[in-house]
């Protein structure tokens, strides 16, 4: 069996979710790798990778073209698999309908080739899925895979031709700039929720986030006040993170925060209330004003 | 405009409600939960009223597959705004392949100009039958959607990507996957709840529209995820890095 896996390129390095992608597929058998726009070189230096198809003329990921290259490529293979990204997600599904199967998404198991695990309701509950599809389209949790060194291997790169999207146009992107580490590949990650009151006090987690070399996220309360952008949204509908360790800072816990960060090696949670459900999964847990835990917690860093 | 909007809306169990895996691990408890619409559905109905409102569509129409029960979520979608609602009926749980080939068949028959819906339904988290939508009908879709505007026969779609925002043009038709940034939806009013009770309400038997809604995945088992037990509170921020750094070896 040969797996095919979409590989994101940013920047000239493999995304750390797509590392964990190839090595997840690498269980069915020999990996192919799929790079749309610039970068099949840094796909080609995965371990495992055999062989690489690159697609320079498809830029900026567009779901129909790519879709449409998918679907022409899949009769070679038994499992199309991607990181349950957002450009996993937009692009499987589609391929999926293409290709009359039924997508299998946010994959954190996989128990062999057609049997696969993947969480219910918010993470509130585990599915054991068994797919009867000749060709399985998955994506992948990374934080659930541990992902493949970004050197190493040799793959052979044969270029292939983008086809034609009319339907769907490219217009624009806006990138939020940031230094910082990812947030799904960080090994810290500090999130503020509704208790940081504005979004310039979003500005206290700095200086922590500095220190720790951490991504800072944020709870769906905090973006949908206004306090942080859309992407930095952790939970069921935002990022789904699992890192080393996790501060929790001015945030309840809601079911569907939960669901995107319960997976973390350790839990701190700062609150002031201390019946805030967040305190339930924490390791350590600070009862207090945020406004003054964060500077001590600063200074003692 | 002549647009006319579809709503695929999903009843769900309420956000609120904390599930509980049977005991026989076959799937959750449903019997006797709250029910409701999928927050993202909400979201959907929304922004089709908005559209109608502004001129950009005539008519919305909501749409969901289900039991009789599931009448509720279209008198909802009413209640909000939409002008009729279509119940397909059937006692069976759909795969999104399946619940995409029911919806294939009937934005065909109702020559709908757009399909707008949630993102993914909060029950099974599947983030997919828009995507499988849109390639079954040979439209170009519009995911996770935080901003849409309809002119000269296009949809812009201004979507949430994991790094920031990208903006896809798309000819119509079109479907647009609703992200939860896109509107606030009203709440429904007394009067409009009363006024929905009176708006069509047309219920088809799925097998009259002859589509393959057979399952392609089998659940083997539904499981609790392990439970995380509860740490220790701390006095101080001092003590905190204290014990990341000794105990949890973590800094």
């Amino acid at each position: 069996m040969t797996a095919l896996v979409l590989v994101e390129v940013e920047n000239g390095s493999v995304r750390q979710a797509s590392r964990s992608a190839v090595a997840a597929a690498a269980r069915f058998g020999t990996v192919d790798a799929i790079v749309f726009g610039d970068g099949a070189e840094a796909a080609a230096a995965l371990p495992g990778v055999t062989r690489v198809l690159s697609v320079p003329g498809l830029v900026n990921d567009l779901a129909e073209p790519a879709a449409d290259l998918l679907a022409a490529r899949a009769k070679d293979y038994s499992h199309i698999v991607a990181a349950a990204s957002a450009t996993g997600k937009n692009i499987l599904p589609r391929l999926a309908g293409l290709l009359d199967v039924q997508p299998i998404p946010d994959v954190v198991e996989i128990k062999d080739a057609d049997t696969f695990v993947r969480p219910i309701y918010a993470g509130n509950a585990l599915a054991t899925v068994r797919s009867s599809d000749s060709i399985k389209v998955l994506t992948i949790r990374g934080s659930n895979f541990d992902p493949v060194a970004a050197e190493g291997g040799s793959a052979a790169i044969e270029t292939v031709e983008a086809p034609a999207s009319e339907k769907s146009v490219f217009v624009k992107v806006e990138l939020s700039a940031s230094d910082r580490p990812e947030l799904e590949s960080a090994r810290v990650v500090i999130s503020g929720g509704k208790g940081m009151k504005d979004a310039a006090n979003f500005k206290l987690l700095e200086p922590i986030a500095d220190k720790l070399n951490a991504a800072i996220g944020a709870s769906r309360a905090a973006v949908d006040s206004g306090f942080a952008p859309n992407e930095m949204q952790v939970g069921q509908t935002g990022k789904i993170v699992a890192p080393e360790l996790y501060i929790a800072v001015g945030l309840s816990g809601a079911i569907q925060h939960l669901a995107g960060m319960k997976d973390s090696r350790v839990i701190v949670a700062i609150n002031a209330d201390p019946e805030a459900p967040i305190f339930k999964v924490a390791d350590y847990g600070i009862v207090g004003d945020l406004f003054e835990v964060l500077p001590e917690l600063e200074k003692a860093l | 405009m002549t647009m006319k909007v579809l709503v695929p809306v999903k009843r769900v169990v309420d956000y609120n409600v904390k599930v509980r895996v049977a005991a026989d691990g076959s799937g959750v408890e449903t019997q006797g939960v709250k029910m409701s619409m999928n927050p993202f559905d909400e979201i959907a109905v929304e922004e089709a009223v908005r559209l109608r409102e502004k001129g950009a569509a005539k008519e919305v129409v909501a749409v969901t597959i289900g039991a009789q029960a599931a009448q509720d979520v279209l008198r909802t979608a009413m209640a909000m705004g939409a002008d009729r609602a279509i119940l397909v009926r059937t006692d069976e749980t759909l795969e999104p392949r399946a619940v995409a080939n029911v919806l294939k068949a009937i934005a065909t028959r109702e020559e709908a100009g757009l399909i707008c819906m949630g993102k993914q339904a909060i029950d099974d988290d599947m983030n997919a039958t828009g995507q499988i939508l849109a390639a079954k009908l040979g439209w170009p879709q519009g995911t996770f959607a935080s901003a849409v505007t309809v002119a000269d026969g296009r949809v812009e779609v201004a979507r949430e990507i994991d790094g920031g925002t990208e903006v896809v043009s798309l000819t119509l038709p079109a479907v647009i996957t609703a992200d939860l940034r896109l509107n606030e939806p009203r709440y429904a009013s007394l009067p409009n709840i009363m006024k929905a009770r009176k708006k069509p309400l047309e219920t088809i038997e799925i097998d009259s529209l002859g589509v393959d809604t057979a399952s392609r995945l089998t659940v083997v088992s539904v499981a609790e995820p392990s439970e995380r037990k509860e740490g220790v509170k701390v006095n101080s921020a001092a003590e905190l890095v204290e014990k990341l750094k000794t105990e949890a070896k973590v800094i």
